[in-house]
């Protein structure tokens, strides 16, 4: 996958990029900035045309945006004009006005936001936007979620406390939840296997698989190794020093 | 949000319409003062402006023409809403249509709806039909051009989000790209009225013998009445700020509010 790039040379952003994922796994991706995480995930999600290669997804070769697979993204595509649940029905045309609207009350609740139905994206925080965003894209019954650092915005407990919740639901749900993120903690705290993407071009490095039971206990032997095996395949230390030998 | 209005102290509310009245109040005597100093017979006093007004209610010239002046208003301004906003929709959405039609608009739209006059009374004649042409003339331009603006400037991640969802086609517009929108061309809605309002009253002193435009010329022409020209100016002015306020309120509703930032 390249772009055209400003010096007549394309930019070359992935290559041989090939990994598994199983229904209903939750996997984490991490590289580090401007790797191609993003191009990534929308070339996954229809968004943008691979230039070379094709992308299957559930063995179907990838042609366009699916409500299958509904994105979840870090600038928040909740619709500041409509309601919470307005927001959370917003896939749910074809269903009956009843069906639509038992679902929506099950996800509003579900994330949380039960009592803010009737309010507007504006009246709410960033956090409780975005989890409009994630009822929305599981009411609308995606296989797969595409989650582009959905809470890079967010400040840092709120981040925690989204994570924790992402997690129940998750285990509730049984979706495939595809997630990309820089943040290594983030991605240990939530995932069953971290993918590691390496500098551009990038391919996928390696893969961490995080064997831990949730809820996960951040002080645990086996959580710190983790973290510290994909700071080490990233090529530092987990103080941010780089490590001299890689 | 009523939070915030309520408990904003009693002082502000009251300045703000304090000041204003006393604006008013040293320009009324200041005016009063200037035209005594000159002693021009011809430019009224403002108690003679006041007198002229009620002449005028008394006539029952008042009701007639502003009501003449808001029905040219009404047709050249609607009409103006329908074209436009569609238009703009479709130039703001497809490259081609644009590509096609964007520099016949900005050539069309430099030109005063004032120099179309004699065009307007050539093809429509002395008629209501002119004025109401100017009218949309003069709007559909801001309209067309906030609505072409605003679907090129939409948020992308609206549009993905329903491309995602799977709409494509005419639910696309109407539920994602017309309410993206929304908001900036509502503003263009403001502006365009505002100028319709300013061109109602060129078009009248020329082409129609009804409305406020045609009050201010009839008044001067008819015995050099200057008492009702500024009364003339004064209704112009006051059903101008009415005509604001009422789309300023459109401003207000949920579906729009979002894309003004914090108020
Ligand atoms: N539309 C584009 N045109 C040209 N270059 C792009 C475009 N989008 C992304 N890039 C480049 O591709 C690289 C990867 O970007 P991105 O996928 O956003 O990285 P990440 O999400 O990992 O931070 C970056 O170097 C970026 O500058
Ligand atoms: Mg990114």
């Amino acid at each position: 996958m390249s772009f055209p790039g400003k010096e007549s040379q394309p930019v070359h952003v992935l290559e041989r990029v090939g990994f598994q994922v199983r229904a209903g796994e939750f996997v984490c991706i991490v590289g580090p900035s401007g790797c191609g995480k993003s191009t990534l995930l929308n070339v996954l999600g229809g968004f943008l045309k691979e230039t070379k290669g094709d992308v299957r997804v559930e063995g179907a070769r990838v042609t366009g945006p699916d409500p299958g697979r509904i994105f979840v993204f870090q600038e928040n595509g909740v619709f500041p004009w409509l309601t919470v649940e307005q927001n959370v029905g917003f896939g749910l045309w074809r269903k009956s006005a009843r069906e639509r609207a038992e679902r929506v009350r099950h996800y509003v609740e579900m994330v949380g936001l039960a009592g803010f139905e009737r309010s507007y994206p504006r009246e709410l925080s960033g956090g409780m936007r975005q989890r409009v965003e994630i009822a929305r894209a599981l009411a609308a019954d995606a296989r797969m979620l595409f989650m582009d650092e959905p809470f890079g915005a967010l400040d840092f407990l709120t981040r925690l406390k989204m994570r924790a919740d992402l997690v129940r639901i998750w285990q509730a749900e049984k979706k495939t939840i595809l997630f990309v993120t820089h943040d290594i903690e983030e991605a240990v705290q939530l995932a069953d296997r971290v993918l590691v993407m390496t500098k551009r071009p990038a391919t996928i490095q390696a893969e961490v698989a995080i064997d831990l039971p949730r809820p996960r206990d951040l002080d645990s032997p086996g959580y710190l190794a983790a973290r510290d095996r994909i700071f080490e395949l990233m090529g530092m230390d987990a103080h941010g020093s780089f490590v001299a030998a890689t | 949000m009523t939070a915030i209005a309520t408990s904003r102290p009693v002082g502000r509310t009251t300045l703000a319409l304090a000041l204003p009245l006393l604006t008013a109040a040293v320009l009324i005597a200041g005016w009063h003062a200037a035209v005594v100093a000159s002693g021009s017979d011809l430019f009224p006093k403002p108690y003679e402006v006041v007198n002229g007004i009620v002449e005028l209610a008394e006539r029952g010239l008042l009701v007639k023409y502003v009501v003449a002046s808001l029905f040219r208003v009404t047709w050249g301004f609607s009409l103006a809403v329908l074209v436009g906003v569609p238009l703009g929709l479709v130039l703001g959405w497809f490259r081609p249509a644009y590509l096609a039609l964007n520099p016949l608009i900005q050539v069309l739209r430099p030109i005063s709806p004032i120099a179309w006059i004699p065009v307007a009374i050539l093809w429509f004649g002395i008629e209501d039909t002119a004025p109401i042409f100017l009218i949309f003339l003069a709007s559909v331009f801001p309209i067309t051009v906030s609505a072409m603006a605003a679907v090129q400037n939409m948020q992308q991640v609206y549009l993905r989000a329903a491309k995602n969802f799977g709409l494509t086609g005419l639910p696309l517009f109407a539920r994602v790209i017309l309410p993206a929108a929304l908001p900036q061309i509502l503003t263009g809605i403001r502006i365009a009225l505002g100028v319709a309002w300013l061109v109602v009253v060129a078009a009248e002193m020329i082409a129609v013998q009804s409305g406020l435009g045609y009050l201010i010329n009839d008044a001067r022409n008819a015995g050099k009445r200057y008492d009702l020209v500024v009364a003339g100016m004064v209704l112009i002015g006051l059903v101008g700020l009415v005509l604001d306020l009422l789309v300023r309120r459109l401003e207000r509703f949920d579906s729009v509010r979002w894309g003004y930032g914090q108020r």
